[in-house]
């Protein structure tokens, strides 16, 4: 048996949405380098729809691929249910994740409700 | 396929195969049998016996067959802290950086009331042999340090430390999984009471290894029955892999001087290569080195991506990141040596063994290289170390 599923295979072999957006209107970072993940997400927003994502991960092969899944799965969608996105989600779309590797599905929330959160308070 | 990984287990070899199966298919008796067809493989059982013995400089009594490497380290342990306790001795010496089969062991011995002191193994990967000498007490019954360490490949100063426990009266034993077949073993002049190896770290089969025990070191059971293996070790013995392991081990110490010349060069070639991608480091001196063990680390990524991606590229290699091991925590070997988690999550072990050619080390380099760059470009932390928010450790 594989390690991973072939969806958590294709999304980290070809993530989706990498990179960076300079001018982006909410930026969110989360996890830390001693525990071996780092993601950080950036969206352009625009009339409370998320525009545009892009994401930057150091980690593991999950966590790459959750950050790539999270990303497809906010891009178009308004702001109000973007901040819906469960990692439970997340990790269903993978077809599932590992036990022991459900915490970067929940970092992939994480850094998505950070960057909106951001954004709000940009926009205040 | 580059299979780069031997640290994790090796290739079987054509003569261990071939002993294998004659043992599974033709003498497949019972040696303790006691007509003839299960005294030919009471006969196989006691030449593998003889021959191991004699690659390590052993008397063939000195010789338990045991599963592998993990229970002899378990056997050796336990007996030597069982022999202290009669003395009221409940003190052990070991390193930081040594094997789960050991750490773990020791775990369990504190729970029962022995003291543990793990020495420190310096940012070379090595333990210091005074540092031995200044931790023994009235009260050590043991000192556990291993030949070579499994991760990085540091061959410990296994004779001077031996010399010091011989000194003092203290058993030694060494878990010598890493360096049997792979580097001149010899119980005398190590001056060792103790010795685990495992079969399947040198060309023979899984499920196999054993314990040398200097005569008058009295084991403990961990397995009660039988009368198999002078009634210290219970189970109908496992003669096809026994005697496997006798023939791989044979062959790997007749030809251990010109493999190790050729694998030298290339893992050399090897440490080369990674060392010019820039901050990386390798872990562990270059002097006290095991022939075929190459571990850096690379700031800026994370071990199993890496991992996964040589995959793809059909190169077969290992981590001490996190993610491999299942916990929170990077290898603690490397931790041992100094390296910050930061670091310690990017790490990649080659373990290359005599069919690695040298093409294959230009591949494994330059796949390495193009994974490393790759994964850097979209790597928040390298985002942050090359834009001077954060400095850079190697």
């Amino acid at each position: 048996m594989a390690l991973y599923s072939e969806k958590v295979m294709d999304h980290f072999r070809n993530p989706r949405n990498v990179g960076v957006i300079e001018d982006a209107d909410g930026v969110g970072e989360v996890g830390n380098a001693k525990c071996g993940d780092i993601m950080k997400m950036y969206l352009k927003i625009d009339n409370d729809t998320i525009t545009d994502v892009k994401f930057e991960t150091f980690g593991c092969g999950s966590a790459i691929a959750s950050s790539s899944m999270a990303t497809e799965l906010i891009k178009g969608k308004p702001v109000s249910e973007a901040m819906q996105l469960t990692n439970q989600a997340v990790a269903e779309a993978l077809d599932g994740l590992p036990d022991y590797k459900m915490h970067c599905s929940v970092l992939a929330e994480e850094a998505i409700r950070s960057a909106l959160k951001d954004y709000e308070k940009k926009k205040k | 396929m580059i299979y780069a990984d031997n640290a994790a287990t090796t290739k079987m070899s054509a003569a261990a195969i071939d002993t294998m199966t004659s043992y599974l298919k033709e003498t497949w008796g019972n040696p303790s049998s006691l007509y003839s067809f299960g005294q030919t493989a009471k006969e196989a059982l006691e030449n593998a016996r003889a021959d191991i013995a004699a690659v390590i400089g052993a008397d063939p009594k000195e010789i338990l067959f045991t599963s592998g490497g993990s229970e002899a380290d378990n056997q050796a342990i336990r007996s030597a802290a069982a022999l202290g306790a009669k003395n009221r001795k409940r003190h052990i010496i070991s390193s930081a950086f040594e094997h789960h089969a050991v750490l773990h062991t020791l775990e369990a011995l504190k729970k029962e009331g022995y003291e543990v002191t793990l020495l420190d193994v310096h940012e070379d990967g090595l333990v210091r042999p005074e540092e031995v000498e200044a931790a023994l007490r009235e009260d050590t019954c043991l000192v556990t340090i291993m030949y070579a360490n499994n991760e990085i490949g540091m061959i410990q100063p296994i004779q001077k430390i031996g010399e010091i426990c011989r000194k003092h009266g203290v058993l030694f034993h060494t878990d010598a999984v890493q360096a049997v077949g792979h580097i001149p073993v010899n119980v005398e002049r190590d001056n060792v009471d103790l010795l685990s190896a495992s079969a399947h770290k040198f060309h023979g089969p899984k499920g196999v290894g054993f314990l040398y025990a200097k005569k008058g070191v009295r084991l403990t059971n961990l397995i009660e029955g039988g009368a198999q293996e002078k009634g210290k070790r219970a189970g109908t013995e496992n003669v096809p892999g026994i005697a496997a392991m006798a023939t791989a081990l044979k062959e790997a110490v007749l030809s251990m001087e010109t493999n190790a010349d050729q694998i030298k060069k290339r893992r050399d070639r090897l440490i080369e290569g990674l060392g010019a991608i820039e901050h990386s480091a390798l872990n562990g001196d270059r002097e006290h080195r095991l022939p075929g063990n190459v571990n850096f680390c690379f700031e800026g990524i994370e071990g199993e991506s890496l991992l996964l991606l040589l995959d793809d590229k059909g190169i077969q290699a290992s981590s001490g990141s996190a993610c491999t091991s299942g916990s929170l925590d990077p290898s603690h070997v490397l931790l041992a040596i100094g390296r910050v988690h930061d670091v310690a999550h990017g790490s990649l072990r080659l373990s290359i063994s005599e069919e690695t050619s040298d093409a294959d080390v230009e591949e494994i380099i330059c796949a390495v290289e193009e994974v490393v760059t790759y994964l850097r470009g979209f790597s928040p932390i390298w985002r942050d170390l090359t834009t001077g928010k954060k400095q850079f450790i190697l």
